[in-house]
């Protein structure tokens, strides 16, 4: 059987892990690194269509800029700071920058 | 047990408004029922059981007082997990969210909490809505009433088994692929997906924004059309949604489509789809002949690029919706104070998210990466746009398409699970109404093998009036009717 050529490599998926600040784990490097090929080859079907000249449709409705006037609205009533997992009187904590 | 359990909402509400019936026995008598049937079927991720009964004897007072009540005067309404309701947990299924509770309500709960309707809980669902099964849940996975040992379809599945199982008179789903019609196929109720823009997600925890709309999963197809007229309105909240005049869609059950035109979609019968649906389904449009319709064949000649296209816009639109859960504001926090900003937040989704949740919002990211954005995302956007061309020509020559919701019966727990792509097949039917935003409901239209077939009815953008009208006839001239074994 021929290998199909891999459209995605280990490395890859650790560096495009890492931008989307996921930490993932050996196991999981294997285990996705299968699927993932698996499913980017069945995507490759698209690559049969020519849409060289077809505009692309982000959205399909056809609203454009949808504005609402620029009032002051009351705010949420609870102090939602609370809702933080971890928190110093009114302040969220984090992490220490780099 | 007592027997308005099996009935529909519009004869709850009417026995309530006559005061035939009290809302706390009747909400009483649907926890009765929860407890005897969820330890099987786990459709239910939080009970509101005490909230529900103090609306429902707030109501009983002002039927009592003859003071004005809402639409869903009483009824209780099941709630997929992923729409906020202020001061109930909301979770979306996932560790991430598991202690998330909302200070605000989404729109289409306002509504309602207006209308008097009684939320009897958060349902079960594929974490973020990433799913075909309800397996994905992070509380374990939700079981067919019709099988326990099936899948009831998803993402919106214990919404649909709640229905299903006489835990809940109506429910809320979302679909962004298929997520209200699939497990509505599978559990043998009515799922409608709405136009896109018509229903508001203000409220609904995102996952692929241009794909997805909340919508109704219901006993039968009267209460489809009320509880859809109860959501549907302009919200400015949500810039998506379209501002039209607010419509009562019961006014379009309306047995009679003689004269109709069909459209039987060719793709739909394509490779993978069981013979046990097909036959079920082209039964469904035999009967719909009788009723004075014409069909034909049509194919969509795009429609076979549809599942792919689906998947990249999708997963592309998570990894960056969810882009925001970075355990810091909200959410699943890793316990170690120590590590600096990059890495708590790299192990906060590590371990806040499924793998599935995972595997998308990695291809997601790789699909809008650099050098790889015009290959795959930007290519899926213009083919969206000859999907929706291709449904523009179908509909200047048909009414309504039509074609099987699913290719295939419920299947086993665990038998997909392994395979994310064998479970992305199962959306095949399902992506392309969302893909074209247009409105598509699922209704039973037959059983194989002591199993569910929906059938599945699209129209062009905003004519619901049709989907309802085609689904109220078939459904009123050819009832699917099959027992419950957990019923009796």
């Amino acid at each position: 059987m021929v290998e199909r050529k891999k459209a995605i490599s280990k490395e890859q998926i650790e560096s495009i892990a890492w931008l989307a600040r996921i930490e993932i784990s050996k196991k999981e490097l294997e285990l996705f690194s299968r699927q993932l090929n698996d499913i980017l080859f069945y995507f490759s079907k698209i690559d049969e269509v020519n849409t060289k000249s077809i505009p692309p449709s982000y959205h399909v409705l056809d609203l454009v800029n949808v504005l609402r006037k620029d009032e002051v609205k009351p705010s949420l009533s609870e102090d939602i700071s609370q809702i933080a997992p971890q928190t110093k009187g009114k302040f969220v904590k984090a992490p220490r920058m780099a | 047990m007592p027997s308005y359990i099996k009935l529909p909402a519009y004869e709850i509400i009417k026995r309530i408004k006559a005061q035939e019936l009290m809302a706390e026995d009747y909400i009483a008598s649907l926890y009765e029922r929860i407890k005897k049937v969820e330890k099987d079927i786990r459709a239910y991720i939080t009970l509101t059981e005490d909230l529900a009964l103090k609306k429902a004897r707030e109501i009983d007072k002002k039927v009592k007082k003859r003071e004005k009540t809402g639409r869903l005067c009483g009824v209780g309404i099941a709630i997929k997990d992923n729409i906020c309701t202020r001061g109930i947990r909301t979770t979306c299924a996932s560790h991430m969210l598991e202690n998330f509770v909302p200070p605000y309500d989404a729109t289409v709960i306002s509504r309602i909490k207006d209308e008097d309707g009684v939320i009897m809980g958060k349902a079960n669902m594929d974490e973020f809505a990433m799913g075909s099964s309800t397996e994905f849940s992070y509380f374990g996975p939700t079981h067919n009433p019709w099988d326990l040992e099936r899948v009831p379809g998803g993402s919106s599945g214990g919404s649909a088994a709640a229905v299903a199982s006489g835990m809940a008179t109506l429910a809320l789903g979302s679909d962004t692929g298929g997520s209200i019609r699939c497990p509505a196929s599978f559990c043998s109720v009515v799922g409608l997906k709405p136009t896109y823009g018509l229903v508001s997600r203000f409220g609904l925890i995102a996952y692929a924004n241009s794909l997805e709309q909340i919508g109704p999963i219901t006993k039968d197809v009267r209460d489809c059309a009320l509880l859809l007229s109860c959501i549907a309105s302009h919200d400015p909240l949500d810039n998506t949604s379209v501002d039209r005049p607010q419509e009562d869609y019961t006014k379009y059950l309306i047995d009679d489509i003689d004269g109709m035109k069909l459209g039987v979609v060719k793709e739909f019968f394509g490779e993978g789809t069981q013979d046990y649906v097909e036959k079920g389904v082209l039964e469904a449009v035999t009967n719909l002949e009788e009723l004075g319709t014409d069909h034909q064949e049509i194919s969509l000649k795009n429609l076979q690029y549809a599942l792919p296209s689906y998947y990249i816009i999708a997963m592309s639109e998570a990894s960056s919706n969810l882009a925001r859960y970075d355990g810091l504001r909200y959410g699943y926090r890793i316990p170690n104070k120590s590590y600096d900003w990059s890495t708590v937040y790299s192990k906060d989704r590590r371990f806040g998210f499924g793998f599935e949740v995972k595997r998308r919002i990695i291809l997601g990211t790789f699909a809008l990466s650099a050098g790889y954005y015009e290959e795959y995302y930007l290519k899926a956007q213009k083919i969206r746009t000859l999907i929706k061309r291709d449904f523009d020509i179908a509909f200047k020559k048909f009414d309504v398409l039509i074609g099987p919701t699913m290719p295939i019966l419920p299947f086993k727990i665990g038998e997909k699970v392994q395979d994310p792509l064998e479970m992305y097949m199962c959306d095949v039917d399902s992506v392309p109404a969302n893909l074209a935003g247009i409105p598509s409901i699922s209704i039973p239209c037959g059983f194989s093998k002591g199993l569910p077939i929906g059938l599945q009815i699209m129209a062009p953008p905003f004519r619901e009036d049709l989907l309802l009208r085609v689904a109220f006839s078939f459904q009123k001239n050819f009832p699917v009717s099959a027992k419950l074994r957990s019923y009796e």
